[in-house]
């Protein structure tokens, strides 16, 4: 049974990590070719690096990513405090209508935005890309902060007024620690939903204006280069680095905290 | 601090960004260049080139979600009881290919089996018969299984680890063999974490047109490629967002059935 377990879970993993591995391995080939090894070189990142076109994707990817993360991070914490004013009615709509941009289809939410901004007369732009990805990112970061606001409940701020703290004090003092897990997981999520998006972008994008994803995109119509190995090759290795020092960050704070509540608790 | 006005930004935006977009395809679906009411966009679903690409949506979605699930709940059950090395860390290695880029995840698959590709050079050193399965749906479900698996893995596996083992220890106090524990406790404590999964694959894998685009060679047209042909190379948005209504009551279908079957949201993704 152990056996069988160890060789159910070892194909899957090679199932998921074959392909990966094989752009890996292809993106060191010396020749165009993606299925012949004609010896190892680092050809395909140095073109990588003098490609424009994916340098400008690239740049645009990460800034658009931040931004918008930024912005939804602080409207959907914003729109938690004022969710937590609401009357359960309230509350249960504005939820419902997190969940229909969440649970959408992609391809529904990039139709539609762009129809929206045809309407509202915006030029297709790296603007409109912005706008799109704050609309989809902002649910995110409510579905990770609303559960830290519903866990910490109105009477640790409330005792801080009590004691003469000034509101602004109180929330920054008081609430703000409690809240930055969520906070912290609601960007990171919204970044990445960013990063990994292609359908609304292709939708609302203006002309010229690419992606990483867009990049691709075209690239594998007309045909794929081997940069874009290179360029699977350095996107894997950041996950996974950027992943691990996270889980290592998530684990060492989740640690302290318990020896504070041990000492706490002495 | 917590005062109602905080939340009208979002509440704004949501009706920018939400609302009237969404009552723009109406809008679109139900009028024609001219902007008279019509009900053909809609209808157009029945030509039989739509017909066509819904039909082969469903089943192709449908085969995939339901491989995903096959492939996705022993995984989790594994999972839950592995004792291979830390925990987090073994899920962490069946998600972390999420993280990367999906178009190249499914590009590196149209590397694999491009004809004289790795997987054809494989087949003929092994002697076997050459297998052309690029542009075949067999292709475009092996895409979306590949891109949309973790997906299924981790509602399960969320809510497989909230089972309280004291309950599966009672059941087996009570008597229950293995197998029934598995069908009377295991199973329908799941059932919220499999609806999760099952609407987190079914519903991109039926609307997606990337995948078949890649994968499929042009050549098999699911309803998502031609709503994004529409709106792209046809330019005719009208029938575009007809064709799109239809798709989303599909959408709001399988929304439903999660509801109904997980009312407290407990499959919940993150």
């Amino acid at each position: 049974m152990r056996a069988l377990k160890s060789v159910y879970l070892t194909i899957i993993m090679l199932f998921l990590y074959l392909p990966i591995l094989t752009l890996m391995i292809f993106s060191f080939n010396g020749s165009k070719s993606m299925f012949k090894w004609t010896g190892f070189s680092f050809r395909w990142y140095g073109e990588m690096f003098e490609d424009e076109k994916m340098l400008s994707a690239i740049v645009n990817t990460f800034s658009i990513a931040a931004i918008s993360s930024l912005i939804a991070t602080v409207l959907g914490t914003m729109a938690c405090i004022g969710i937590m004013a609401m009357a359960k009615r309230g509350e249960n709509i504005i939820m419902g209508l997190n969940n229909i941009t969440l649970l959408n289809a992609d391809i529904v939410t990039g139709i539609s935005l762009m129809l929206g901004f045809i309407a509202f007369g915006f030029y297709l732009n790296m603007g409109t890309v912005l706008l799109a990805h704050i609309t989809f990112s902002v649910p995110y970061v409510i579905l990770s902060v609303m559960p830290k606001f519903k866990q910490l409940g109105p009477s640790s701020y409330e005792a801080a007024l009590d004691l003469g703290a000034s509101p602004f004090y109180a929330f920054r003092k008081v609430v703000l620690p409690e809240l930055r897990p969520g906070i912290a997981a609601g960007f990171l999520l919204a970044f990445t939903m960013s990063v990994d998006d292609f359908v609304v972008t292709h939708f609302t994008r203006g002309a010229g204006i690419n992606t990483i994803s867009t990049l691709i995109y075209s690239q594998v119509k007309v045909g794929i280069r081997p940069t874009l190995f290179a360029l699977s090759s350095i996107i894997f290795v950041t996950a996974l680095v950027v992943l691990l020092v996270v889980n290592f960050i998530s684990d060492r704070s989740a640690a302290e905290e318990e020896f504070f509540y041990e000492i706490t608790q002495s | 601090m917590y005062k109602k006005y905080f939340a009208f930004p979002y509440v704004f935006w949501i009706l920018c960004g939400t609302i009237i977009p969404i009552g723009m395809i109406f809008y679109y679906g139900f009028t024609d260049r001219s902007g008279m009411f019509t009900t053909a966009n809609v209808l157009a679903i029945l030509e039989p080139v739509h017909r066509k690409a819904l039909g082969m949506s469903l089943l192709l979605s449908l085969i995939s979600t339901l491989i995903c699930l096959l492939t996705a709940f022993p995984l989790a059950l594994i999972l839950k009881g592995s004792r291979l090395g830390r925990k987090g860390f073994m899920v962490f290695i069946f998600v972390l290919p999420m993280w990367m880029n999906f178009l190249l995840r499914t590009m590196a698959w149209q590397v694999i089996l491009e004809k004289g590709g790795i997987f054809n050079t494989m087949l003929s050193y092994l002697h076997l018969p050459q297998f052309q399965l690029i542009n075949t749906p067999a292709a475009i479900v092996l895409g979306m299984v590949y891109d949309f698996l973790p997906f299924m893995v981790l509602p399960i596996y969320n809510v497989l680890m909230k089972i309280d083992g004291n309950i599966i220890e009672a059941a087996y106090d009570l008597g229950a063999g293995r197998g029934k524990v598995f069908s009377s406790v295991v199973l329908p404590l799941s059932v919220p974490g499999i609806v999760s999964g099952v609407t987190m694959v079914f519903v991109p894998s039926l609307t997606t047109f990337v995948i078949s685009n890649i994968l499929g060679g042009g050549k098999i047209y699911l309803i998502g490629n031609i709503i994004e042909q529409e709106f792209t190379t046809s330019a005719n948005w009208n029938l575009g967002s007809g064709l799109s209504l239809v798709m989303m009551l599909f959408i709001v279908i399988s929304m439903a059935i999660l509801r109904v079957l997980d009312s407290k949201g407990e499959g919940n993704f993150i």
